[in-house]
């Protein structure tokens, strides 16, 4: 017998089990506006597992605290999320809640006829997220799902010393940025340190660019294969990123760039005798540092968010774990409502690990400077969109070896070679956006 | 389980019937007993079986979309699949002989040395570690970065030994009046002449690079028939001016500066000093070139690209190879050990070489032995799987995938194309049947 089937149904079984133990809960509760007279008790499918898990509950809990006759059961499924929730679905018994980190798994859910619309919460989230937060939740002009918590992927972190000693400031455009390059190798460290051996530090990197170069919406074009990646203004970009990728200026040269990791990769700007001075990537960074490298925030690494591409505004790609509601019930409502709230939010973010878009929300409760800095950038930025390739067909934006992360690749081997590339990628995109 | 439980397990449900003899009792108790195992058989070996042989005809979304024989097409036409299958042939041809080979010459030598069992043991050790941690292993031995990578640090230990190695590990000229590498040296572009002054600025050097020594560079005054210069660390914070010799700017001590005439003949050499002096007295008149020799450097290892896209395969063989050559040598040590040893003194004493004993007595008579080996690793090569996963960085997991990878990539690993991916599970199935069938003929022919 071969190994894809065998691997599948051993799946399916302990999945069925679960899927059949998450839903089935349902709300039931009066009409009524009162607090107390919520009634019901509710389940959620997360994401959320560990510390994170831990984080959800106290929020579930302030809830509680608020609703005393609503009970929520959170089910944490971390990475199988999505194949939990498809099979709960397809067996039709969704739990009432779940939050997912694919903004695609939303849309697929939505044309089923699976989700719940939250135009009910339409002004309180309205009212505290920004505009491009309650865009990316809505379909067809309606509401469906919530971006709780966010992620900043337009962060670059940097060794302090290292740019003391090179004399250099934090740069705020494009430009300063490869002239501080220049003047970092000078005082004998090398610039970049690139994750290559992960593609999806290379896209990221491409779509810090591209959303700043060619504007968010020349971004969601791409993002919807509406335009071709042969596009000039993807040449462009590519042009631009291909001066960050020069063999002289990364950590390792091209070859060594391609065998580092992204834990290596940020490694090597941190360790005691730094290979490089900063790594571009996104607020998960201090995570890795603090698992491996003695350096303390503010003096020994620091931040500074993504710099301007020809005068761009200020802009973040980013991710998120999107909120969406499979049964409505009264006390469903009230929990979307409450986790629209800053309060909900604040609870969370003061035990840090969390990025909050909501706009209202107080940002002294972080727990960091740094956290402060990357994650009151989601609330206050003039453009947010979503990292492009978790967007795309997973043929394309998400696979190791092929498609974009081995276009990339490839274009880190020769930064020279724009139009190849972009051809490549039309080719690749065209090929798993028609089977999609 | 394998694909060769399927067709082995098959003989005994064919041949149950006719020991049954006559009488519905006897046939009642056969399938009573056999029930269990077609149980498992069916419910784990052929369901999955048939399912995937008809999801191979069925697109990405599901049996609602019949797409025929496309997905066999695209196996031939989709490049990453095609590489794994190239890949796969590599493995193939080279892996099971070289395999088979080594556990002979293992098995046939540890019969002869004093420590055998500590080197059978040591050889056979590796069998001891799952595929994937032996995968990871070996990847952060293979790592590029001599500081991190076994293999490299090795390899770049021996050559410190040979190759020259100073006190500075990297530099760059400051300014286009400086022409030269680490490699070749660092001079001037324009000639000096007897009572002009040397300014050799060097950048890209770390600032802990510079021994402890080192103290603020002083820009130098020409004298009579004296060339006097400087080399420098031409950096301050910021930047600074190229060529000038500024606050901040520390001299580089103990760089080696040789002084060469029109036809490249070394004049004079000499040292600099803590602050990055230099001095060639009594010079004679004419133009001079003056030089910072290589000797002043040493020029780093980066390492071998191992896990780079030409090696990673040969890589990923070698571990694979480490860790499958004790299993050969157990196994052909144990075909050795119930040979006759009458045959092989008889051949000793009729006059045979060693040589000739090994190569027309042993050899012949482990024969089957050593084809159990040989199928047995024919069979593992053709789905090899998680050291590959585990040893090539995500930059080159295209180029050393093999046919199980892609299986898995296509369907589980990001492109949730079962379809394809079953038609991959299909096409791997096809090429183990000839495998599958020389080992069923054996197993007949031994019983």
């Amino acid at each position: 017998m071969n190994r894809t089937r065998l691997a599948f149904a051993l799946l399916a079984v302990p999945l069925a089990g679960l899927a059949a133990g998450c839903g089935g809960s349902g709300g039931g509760g009066g009409g009524a506006s009162g607090s107390s007279d919520v009634k019901g008790s509710i389940s959620i499918t997360g994401v959320w597992t560990g510390d994170e898990q831990k984080a959800f509950q106290a929020v579930l809990d302030g809830f509680t605290a608020k609703y005393p006759n609503v009970k929520v059961k959170y089910n944490p499924s971390g990475d199988n999320t999505p194949t939990v929730l498809s099979t709960a679905v397809q067996g039709g018994n969704p739990p009432d809640l779940a939050s997912v980190s694919q903004p695609g798994l939303m849309k697929d859910f939505q044309k089923k006829g699976a989700l719940k619309p939250l135009d009910f919460a339409k002004s309180d989230i309205s009212d505290n997220y920004p505009a491009d937060f309650v865009k990316l939740g809505t379909i067809d002009g309606k509401l469906y799902g919530l971006i709780f918590k966010g992620a900043n992927k337009s962060t670059v972190w940097y060794n302090v010393k290292s740019f003391k000693d090179a004399g250099v400031d934090p740069p705020k455009t494009w430009d300063d940025l490869i002239k501080d390059a220049s003047t970092l190798k000078a005082s004998g460290v090398t610039p970049f340190s690139v994750g290559g051996a992960d593609g999806w530090t290379l896209t990221d990197l491409f779509e810090n660019i591209y959303l700043r170069q060619a504007g968010g919406d020349m971004y969601d074009k791409l993002s919807d294969h509406t335009i071709k990646w042969t596009d000039p203004s993807v040449t462009k970009a590519l042009t631009t990123m291909g001066q960050y990728l020069q063999s002289g200026d990364i950590a390792g040269g091209t070859s060594g760039a391609l065998q580092t990791d992204f834990p290596t990769s940020v490694s090597n700007v941190f360790s005691a005798t730094p290979k490089a001075a900063l790594v571009a990537e996104g607020d998960f960074v201090p995570g890795v540092v603090a698992s491996s490298n003695p350096l303390k925030p503010i003096d020994g690494y620091n931040v500074f968010p993504f710099p301007s591409v020809d005068g761009s505004a200020e802009s973040v790609v980013g991710g998120g774990d999107t909120i969406m509601m499979f049964k409505d019930s009264p006390a469903a409502e009230a929990l979307i409502k409450y986790l629209a709230t800053p309060e909900a939010s604040e609870i969370w973010a003061g035990k840090g690990g969390f990025s909050s878009p909501n706009k209202n929300l107080d940002t002294s409760v972080y727990p960091d400077e740094i956290t402060k800095t990357t994650a009151s950038a989601l609330a206050t930025t003039k453009v947010f969109r979503f990292d492009m390739s978790d967007l795309q067909p997973a043929a394309f934006g998400g696979t190791v070896g092929q498609g974009e992360f081995k276009i990339f690749q490839d274009f880190l081997k020769n930064p020279s070679n724009v139009n190849g590339i972009a051809s490549a990628l039309e080719d690749s995109a065209a090929k798993a956006y028609a089977s999609k | 389980m394998s694909s060769s439980g399927s067709i082995t397990a098959e003989p005994p449900v064919l041949e149950a019937p006719p020991n049954a003899g006559p009488g519905a009792r006897s046939y009642t108790n056969a399938l009573v007993f056999l029930a269990p195992a077609a149980f498992f058989l069916g419910v784990w070996v052929l369901y999955p079986m048939i399912y995937t042989v008809a999801r191979s005809f069925f697109g990405r979304t599901g049996f609602g979309e019949f797409v025929g024989i496309d997905n066999y097409k695209a196996l031939f036409e989709n490049d990453v699949i095609l590489k794994s299958i190239e890949n796969s042939a590599i493995w193939v041809a080279i892996v099971p002989a070289i395999i088979t080979a080594l556990g002979l010459i293992f098995a046939v030598l540890t019969e002869r040395v004093r420590w055998s069992v500590a080197f059978k043991t040591v050889v056979f050790m590796p069998m001891a570690i799952s595929l994937f941690a032996t995968g990871v292993i070996w990847h952060v031995m293979y790592l590029k970065d001599p500081s991190q990578g076994a293999i490299n640090a090795t390899i770049g230990g021996v050559r410190s030994a040979f190759v020259s190695s100073g006190p500075i590990q990297d530099a760059q000229p400051s300014s286009p009046a400086i022409v030269g590498s680490t490699s070749k040296g660092f001079s001037l572009k324009t000639p000096v002449h007897p009572g002009q002054v040397a300014l050799i600025g060097l950048t890209g050097i770390p600032p802990d690079d510079l021994p402890a020594s080192a103290k603020q560079a002083v820009a130098p005054t020409a004298t009579g028939s004296e060339i006097d210069g400087v080399v420098w660390r031409d950096f301050s914070p910021g930047g600074g001016t190229p060529g000038k010799v500024e606050p901040q700017e520390l001299g580089i001590p103990g760089a080696t500066v040789a002084l060469k005439d029109t036809s490249g003949k070394t004049v004079q050499s000499t040292k600099t000093g803590d602050d990055g002096a230099f001095t060639f007295k009594d010079v004679a008149a004419g133009s001079y070139t003056t030089t910072v020799a290589p000797s002043t450097f040493s020029s780093a290892f980066g390492g071998v690209s191992w896990l780079g896209s030409k090696l990673i395969t040969p890589s990923i063989i070698i571990a694979y190879i480490w860790v499958w050559a004790g299993f050969a040598m157990v196994v052909i040590g144990a075909g050795l050990a119930a040979m006759p040893r009458d045959v092989l003194e008889a051949a000793r004493t009729d006059g045979a070489t060693e040589w000739q004993v090994f190569r027309r007595v042993t050899v012949p008579l482990l024969a089957p032995v050593l084809s159990v080996v040989f199928i047995t690793m024919l069979i593992n090569v053709l789905k090899v799987f998680d050291i590959v996963v585990s040893i090539a960085p995500g930059s080159t997991q295209s180029d050393a995938s093999v046919i199980a990878v892609q299986m898995w990539r296509q369907s589980f690993g990001g492109v949730n194309d079962f379809g394809l991916g079953s038609a991959i599970a299909v096409f791997l199935f096809i090429l183990v049947i000839p495998v599958l069938m020389l080992n069923v003929r054996r197993f007949r022919r031994e019983v």
